[in-house]
């Protein structure tokens, strides 16, 4: 899928002039379209030097913080959306992670790998961990450290209180909500407070 | 690049009045600009300085050799702060001993130098006198105040103070206030001055004398709260302080077994600091000014709540702490972004990894130097 079309399709689930926060925000791309295309406000969370220096060059607000550290700045329901973009599966605490989202925004907006998407299924079957477009690793020098599924999701929002309010996954830059689990390779959540 | 920077002096004779209760009833500014004021004034960036450091923030003197300006790294042509595009102001503070009205200057109503009897100065009241320099330039809004350290509490109280003349605030290697850390290291500097024999109650010009011992040991102190634990082991670890030639008869490193003599090269480094330093440094200069630190408190009349203290604010924040800094920490940063964070106001946040503690403010770091240019060239 194009950057593009990827930062449209997350933009489109974003209500417009919400009150934003971009947990791993990357260079600041999503967070500046969200910022001039939908008029949102608010701000990104990054560690990376690189990432934080590029986000100050296009003009965003970003905090150079630890994720792992959790959100200990931020007050109970101070934002409309926390996004957690191709995030959660870098973080050693995502659990806490994921609760730390709902706690902070009233809508959390999650994109993962979907670990149960055919071709990686394919390939554990034969008997090698998967390495293709969209998880380019080997298993031994990934990042992603937490590999996981839409079934596995469903179970860890569930155990934790959350309600899914969508969810669907992304394949060709297009949504898949039939048997997503397996046609997909990204996958999209929408969760809150129950 | 060298470019040349001339001090100005401006009088201002409407009295200062002062948080203490005092009145000042008149008095000078020493200061220095770079770069061009546009048509409709709108690129005025206003430095502030530290503790020790002066209005010559960059530049250097017309025929004067090692005359580079404390920020020459960050402020000139084409450098972060970019006086190809930015009208860039530094003023000497109220009380200082570069050229401002301070305590070597002329009471007026006493014909004597104010020595010990210079009001004490508090962030808000240089804040307050810098706004009329500003002023009286024909700037009403700066694109930017920008400071590191002490200066940085100055940018932070001019947002307090003047909301609307600040449109961004770069507080970089600051706090919201002194922990009592800070406090005691500042009270172990000025007890080294005030028992200097050559202190004379504050009035040794009158005795043609320097208090220089305490001004030393003042600096001494300083200088280890600005490095960091690494960079103290890995400049000077325990090497011995060696002039080879004249002690033949021991080896390189051997003790001297001596309580008196320079023995480390630690102690050998923080003496040639405190000696330079003694030499150029006002000893009730020194006082006041780590005073004003004290005393800097935005939340206090909030019961130490910073969050209701920024209520006010509307300027865009920049803020930068460097991870080894322990005099003024990450952490003491975070609780100005987050006091921010509380009241939905626009703030960015640095905390860049590197080894040099509080000093790394002033050293040249290119993420560091990189996230100010960067800053800048969104800056409106």
């Amino acid at each position: 899928m194009s950057q593009d079309q990827y930062i449209k399709i997350i933009g489109s689930l974003v209500p417009p002039k919400s009150r934003i926060l971009d947990l791993g925000c990357g260079d600041g791309m999503l967070l500046e379209y969200l910022i001039k295309e939908r008029g949102c406000t608010g701000y990104g969370i990054e560690l990376d030097d690189e990432n934080v220096l590029a986000s100050l060059r296009r003009g965003v607000n970003v905090l150079q913080l630890n994720l792992e550290e959790g959100l200990k700045l931020f007050e109970d329901q101070s934002f409309d959306v926390v996004l957690q973009i191709d995030t959660l599966q870098n973080l050693r605490n995502a659990e806490t992670m994921l609760n730390e989202t709902a706690r902070v925004g009233r809508v959390g907006l999650i994109t993962f790998p979907n670990f149960a998407h055919w071709p990686n299924r394919l390939s554990v079957l034969r008997g090698r961990m998967p390495v293709t477009k969209h998880l380019p690793y080997e298993w031994y020098n990934t990042p992603n450290i937490r590999v996981a599924t839409f079934d596995d999701f469903y179970h860890l929002a569930s155990k934790n209180n959350l309600q899914v309010a969508d969810a669907f996954g992304l394949q060709n830059d297009s949504k898949i909500s039939f048997l997503k689990n397996l046609r997909a390779s990204k996958a999209v959540f929408k969760v809150s407070r129950r | 690049m060298n470019f040349f920077a001339k001090t100005q002096k401006m009088s201002f004779d409407v009295p200062l009045q002062m948080q203490s209760g005092a009145l000042l009833k008149n008095y000078e500014l020493a200061y220095e600009t770079y770069g061009q004021l546009n048509d409709d004034r709108s690129n005025a960036v206003l430095i502030c300085h530290a503790l020790n450091a002066s209005h010559h923030a960059s530049g250097v003197y017309e025929g004067q050799e090692n005359s580079e300006g404390w920020w020459f790294n960050m402020i000139g042509p084409g450098k972060p702060v970019d006086t190809n595009l930015f009208f860039v102001i530094c003023i000497n503070n109220l009380g200082s001993c570069f050229g401002s009205t301070g305590p070597m200057s002329i009471n007026p109503d006493l014909n004597e130098a104010y020595g010990s009897k210079f009001p004490v100065v508090t962030v808000e009241d240089w804040v307050q006198s810098q706004e009329r320099l500003v002023d009286r330039l024909g700037i009403k809004t700066l694109m930017a105040v920008m400071g590191g350290s002490l200066g940085g509490m100055q940018v932070l109280s001019w947002t307090l103070q003047y909301p609307d003349k600040v449109k961004n605030a770069i507080v970089i290697a600051s706090a919201p206030n002194l922990n009592a850390e800070n406090i005691a290291f500042n009270e172990v500097a000025r007890r080294a001055i005030v028992t200097d024999p050559d202190f004379h109650e504050g009035n040794y010009y009158k005795y043609d004398v320097v208090p220089k011992r305490g001004l030393r040991i003042a600096r001494m102190v300083g200088h280890i709260t600005y490095l960091s634990d690494d960079v103290m082991n890995s400049k000077f670890g325990r090497t011995l302080r060696r002039n080879i030639k004249e002690e033949t008869a021991l080896k390189d490193q051997s003790y001297l077994f001596t309580t008196q003599n320079i023995e480390f090269e630690i102690e050998s480094y923080l003496r040639y600091q405190g000696d330079k330093f003694s030499e150029y440094f006002d000893a009730n200069t020194y006082l006041l000014i780590t005073r004003a630190l004290d005393y800097f408190d935005p939340a206090k009349g909030y019961n130490g709540n910073l969050s209701q203290a920024f209520r006010e604010i509307r300027a865009k924040f920049l803020i930068i702490s460097f991870t080894t800094d322990w005099r003024f920490s990450p952490k003491r940063s975070e609780e100005l972004v987050k006091a921010l964070l509380d009241n939905e106001r626009q703030v960015s946040y640095l905390n860049i990894n590197a080894p040099n503690g509080h000093d790394a403010f002033l050293l040249d770091d290119p993420r560091y130097m990189s996230a100010i240019k960067n800053y800048f060239s969104n800056i409106n």
